[in-house]
């Protein structure tokens, strides 16, 4: 295993870590502030990289696209809580995961009817098309690259939003007591849209980044909803600095574990069983790593008791 | 009598007599979907009894539907090519029996709402949704990477297994096969919601502090009830398996586990004969409403949605109201 | 008059617990002897639900321990101090809503038969479990509400049953957090009167606030402040006590 390889690898995990992030960190406010369980989640990454598809292949511009992205995801996402959410906040549950899962079917079924079935194509600009020499003379994709420096200056601005912004003090307060900053007269309606537009344009943008390396499909965000899934539990609800810890480890566990299993196992295998068996466990090393959070903080690792 | 008996009468009447009328009429494929219907409605009333009993939103309970259906796929894939499982240190070759690969079904899924459960369990609330669709998508990434049945592209099983005395390829009689397991499931859900386990797990959803201020602990009649729960539904899986003669990592999906729980949603959650009603009404949308439209799933996807957002006790709560208070 | 040599039936020696820099319970001891009503008063904050909850297991103490009948309950849980005849109703009722008041009642009573694996038999049909529901809902007052939803129950009728289902427990000891709250004028004369009587099954620790019903009913009163019982004797003793006025009854020191 050559040290280049496991820098590329460690690097396609951070990639993959602060792009669930951005789907993380929306499900994490919108649980953590309203309370809510929103497997629409998925959807709207999937807006948002069609989006991005269809204004790419129209314009021509991956910037614009990136924009129609953060857009259509947002509109939809508001559309979605004036109508639907919020009649949830205050049921069980249950029927906000079967609510949301309603619309999930609603959204799949919608997009491929306008869509058809077969993937679309999303470039990745030209710009930025090329590979970048690091230091120790490893080449890695620049695209791959800014995706990392674009999480992380997200990851950045809402832990300013959060700390440093009016905004940030209602979420932190509506997180602690939701009925208390009613009573103080915060407009919650207004402030649950927003956050709730905001987790959609996050998952947008994280659909439309992640487009242009894989390909644009319906049903592509649900994968990365459940894996963002384990990333809160890991984490810890309501907690976005758990939110990119739970991700960057859940990247990181992912992309190296289907490299490294298959490599340690082909020791004492050969080497087709010791793919499978390698493959295999590594597909199933992200919930045993959940699994073995839970045994020892049922709670997740920042969550509150 | 109460509405509810008179309805839960038609629901249990519903499924044999369109089989027995579509014998008549010759529609082979009419009774088959009868058998789907009946096979649908036992994992859904396996659902039930963690949900709807106990309040336990289980996202993943397709976990036990697909390791019945892969235990039966397993069994038989070994049985029809006549290589054992195991050579040593246990000899243990393949079956084509379904009593044997009921049993197996059951054992396995039961193990492994053991397991689930006593982890999953720790948890509560949203976690705990989260955590049993975690864990269903485990088995799901395990059964696609795992070459040695099918993987992605599942397992065939030629011919249908058997049972003694029976001819299981006739429809008919597969179909009464799948209905009397189900009636047997139902006498023993609808006991076990009167029985004292029954009281003290549904005591448990309404309120978990009183129930431990009586003396009874919660964790444990949830463990139970999940366990019972998962066994049911693996053996749904397994017949599942037996009707299609097809069984793939798509058993596994978190859209079955949605899919199982539509059908206890739209029924009534909680009433007994909830997963019949919901389970003959998907097929019935699937099939007609599929025929007409290869988008059909819009257009369930809206009745789910009003379904929760206006008429939460499903379609028994809408025709016979509100539950009566067992005596 | 209660004998004083007899062992208490409750015995809780040196609790202590701190959350961070707050001492919520300091150094408490507290008994309760049979056939007694010892009322444990005390100012909003003082720590009386920190200190029920360490009584009933639901926190673990820093320190100290506590004793049902000589048995040391300390590292036992809740659901285990049920078991061991602890009977708790708890400050805002607690119970089954969907259930009718005989099912709640028999809840209580099953829990106390502890045989609740069983998957066949019809428990509302269990004559034991019936007999033992329907004695206590008689004791209450309730039983001919037996078949009422308790989601349609008045709140005073939920007071009501909430007693009912610790007396199914046949408890040692019964652990009450403010049986009157929420009750009018009439609620609570009823309510006294009845634990009044109740004393006779099993002896009351009793947190409350209605001083009425207190000094009515108490045969021994506590006063909590600020986590320490700075007070401990009979209704006289205590109204007489020129702390417990301070601290607790408003009253300027006297002159």
């Amino acid at each position: 295993m050559s040290f280049i390889l496991l820098v590329e690898q460690v690097l396609n995990g951070v990639q993959s870590g602060v792009m669930l992030f951005l789907m993380a960190a929306g499900l994490t406010l919108i649980f953590g502030v309203m309370g809510l369980i929103n497997l629409a989640h998925g959807s709207l990454y999937m807006v948002g990289a069609f989006a991005a598809a269809a204004v790419a292949a129209a314009t021509g511009s991956f910037l614009l696209a990136l924009v129609a992205a953060l857009a259509a995801a947002a509109l939809a996402g508001c559309l979605i809580e004036m109508t639907v959410i919020r009649r949830l906040y205050d049921r069980d549950h249950l029927d906000q995961v079967l609510a949301t899962f309603a619309m999930i079917l609603i959204f799949s079924e919608g997009t491929r009817f306008f869509f058809g079935s077969f993937p679309l194509f999303l470039d990745i600009p030209a710009a930025l098309a090329g590979p970048v020499t690091l230091p120790g003379g490893i080449q890695y994709p620049l695209y791959r690259l800014v995706i990392i420096g674009v999480g992380l200056a997200i990851a950045a601005g809402l832990f300013l939003l959060i700390a440093r912004t009016r905004i940030g003090i209602q979420i932190r307060a509506g997180e602690a007591d939701r009925e208390m900053i009613a009573a103080l007269g915060v407009d919650i309606a207004k402030l649950y849209t927003l956050i709730f537009a905001l987790g959609a344009a996050l998952a947008g943008l994280a659909g439309a980044l992640v487009g242009a390396i894989q390909s644009v499909q319906v049903g592509m965000g649900e994968p990365v909803l459940i894996l963002a899934f384990v990333v809160i539990v890991i984490g810890g609800i309501g907690s976005i600095k758990g939110a990119l810890i739970g991700a960057l480890l859940v990247g990181l566990t992912d992309t190296l574990g289907s490299v490294l299993l298959p490599l340690f196992f082909a020791n004492f295998m050969e080497a087709s069983a010791a793919t499978s068996v390698g493959s295999s466990l590594a597909s199933m090393s992200i919930y045993i790593l959940m699994a073995g959070v839970l045994l020892f903080k049922p709670t997740g690792l920042f969550g509150e008791a | 009598m109460h509405r509810e008996t008179i309805l839960n009468t038609f629901l249990f009447l519903l499924l044999p007599v369109t089989a027995l009328a579509a014998f008549a009429l010759d529609e082979p494929f009419i009774i088959t979907l009868a058998t789907k219907a009946a096979i649908l409605a036992l994992a859904g009333v396996g659902l039930n009894i963690a949900l709807g009993l106990g309040g336990l939103v289980s996202f993943g309970h397709a976990a036990f539907f697909g390791l019945g259906g892969y235990a039966m796929g397993i069994l038989a894939a070994h049985a029809q090519s006549y290589t054992p499982l195991m050579e040593s240190p246990l000899l243990i070759e393949g079956t084509k029996s379904m009593p044997v690969i009921w049993l197996v079904a059951i054992v396995v899924s039961a193990l492994a709402a053991l397991l689930i459960g006593a982890l999953s369990l720790r948890t509560s609330g949203v976690y705990f949704i989260m955590v049993t669709l975690a864990f269903g998508q485990m088995l799901f990434y395990f059964a696609i990477s795992w070459p040695a049945y099918g993987g992605e592209d599942g397992l065939s099983i030629y011919v249908r297994n058997g049972f003694p005395g029976l001819n299981t390829l006739d429809p008919l009689t597969f179909f009464c096969i799948a209905f009397t397991i189900l009636a047997l499931v139902l006498l023993f859900a609808g006991r076990l919601a009167r029985a004292p386990f029954g009281l003290a797990l549904s005591a448990a959803r309404q309120n978990a502090e009183r129930v431990e201020s009586v003396g009874l602990a919660p964790f444990r009649l949830r463990l139970v009830a999940f366990v019972i729960s998962g066994a049911v539904t693996g053996l749904a899986g397994a017949l599942f398996a037996d009707l299609n003669r097809f069984v793939s990592p798509t058993m596994f999906s978190w859209q079955t586990s949605g899919e199982i729980m539509i059908f206890v949603i739209l029924g009534g959650v909680g009433r007994l004969f909830g997963p019949v009603a919901g389970a003959a009404l998907f097929i019935l949308l699937e099939h007609v409403l599929g025929g007409l439209s290869e988008f059909w799933h819009i257009y369930l996807g809206f009745l789910l949605l009003m379904v929760v957002l206006f008429a939460r006790g499903g379609m028994i709560g809408l025709i016979a109201g509100r539950e009566v208070a067992h005596d | 008059m209660t004998d004083m040599n007899v062992q208490p039936l409750l015995d809780v020696r040196n609790l202590n617990k701190s959350f961070g820099a707050l001492k919520a319970t300091d150094d408490v001891s507290i008994t309760l002897r049979p056939g007694e009503i010892h009322a444990l008063i005390g100012p909003n904050g003082a720590g009386k639900s920190t200190l029920i909850k360490q009584i009933a297991g639901e926190l673990r103490s820093d320190s100290g321990s506590v004793h049902f009948a000589g048995q040391d309950v300390t590292p036992l849980s809740t659901v285990q101090r049920a078991r061991a005849g602890l009977g708790r109703t708890f400050q805002i009722s607690s119970l089954a809503m969907e259930y009718t008041v005989l099912q709640n009642a028999v809840l209580g009573a099953l829990g106390q038969s502890g045989r609740v694996m069983r998957f066949f038999a019809p428990v509302m049909r269990q004559q034991e479990l019936r007999a033992e529901a329907m004695r206590a809902l008689e004791l209450v007052g309730l039983a001919d509400h037996a078949a009422t939803r308790t989601s349609d129950l008045s709140h005073g009728q939920r007071r009501q049953l909430e007693v009912a289902v610790a007396l199914t427990l046949r408890p040692k000891v019964f652990l009450m957090d403010e049986p009157m709250a929420g009750l009018g004028a009439s609620g609570s004369k009823e309510m006294t009167g009845f634990l009044d009587g109740l004393r006779a099954e099993a002896p009351i620790l009793l947190v409350e606030h209605d001083m009425d019903a207190v000094f009515a009913l108490a045969d021994r009163i506590s006063v909590l402040v600020y986590g320490r019982i700075i007070a401990s004797g009979t209704a006289a003793e205590i109204k007489a006590d020129p702390q417990v006025r301070v601290a607790y009854l408003g009253e300027e020191d006297a002159a």
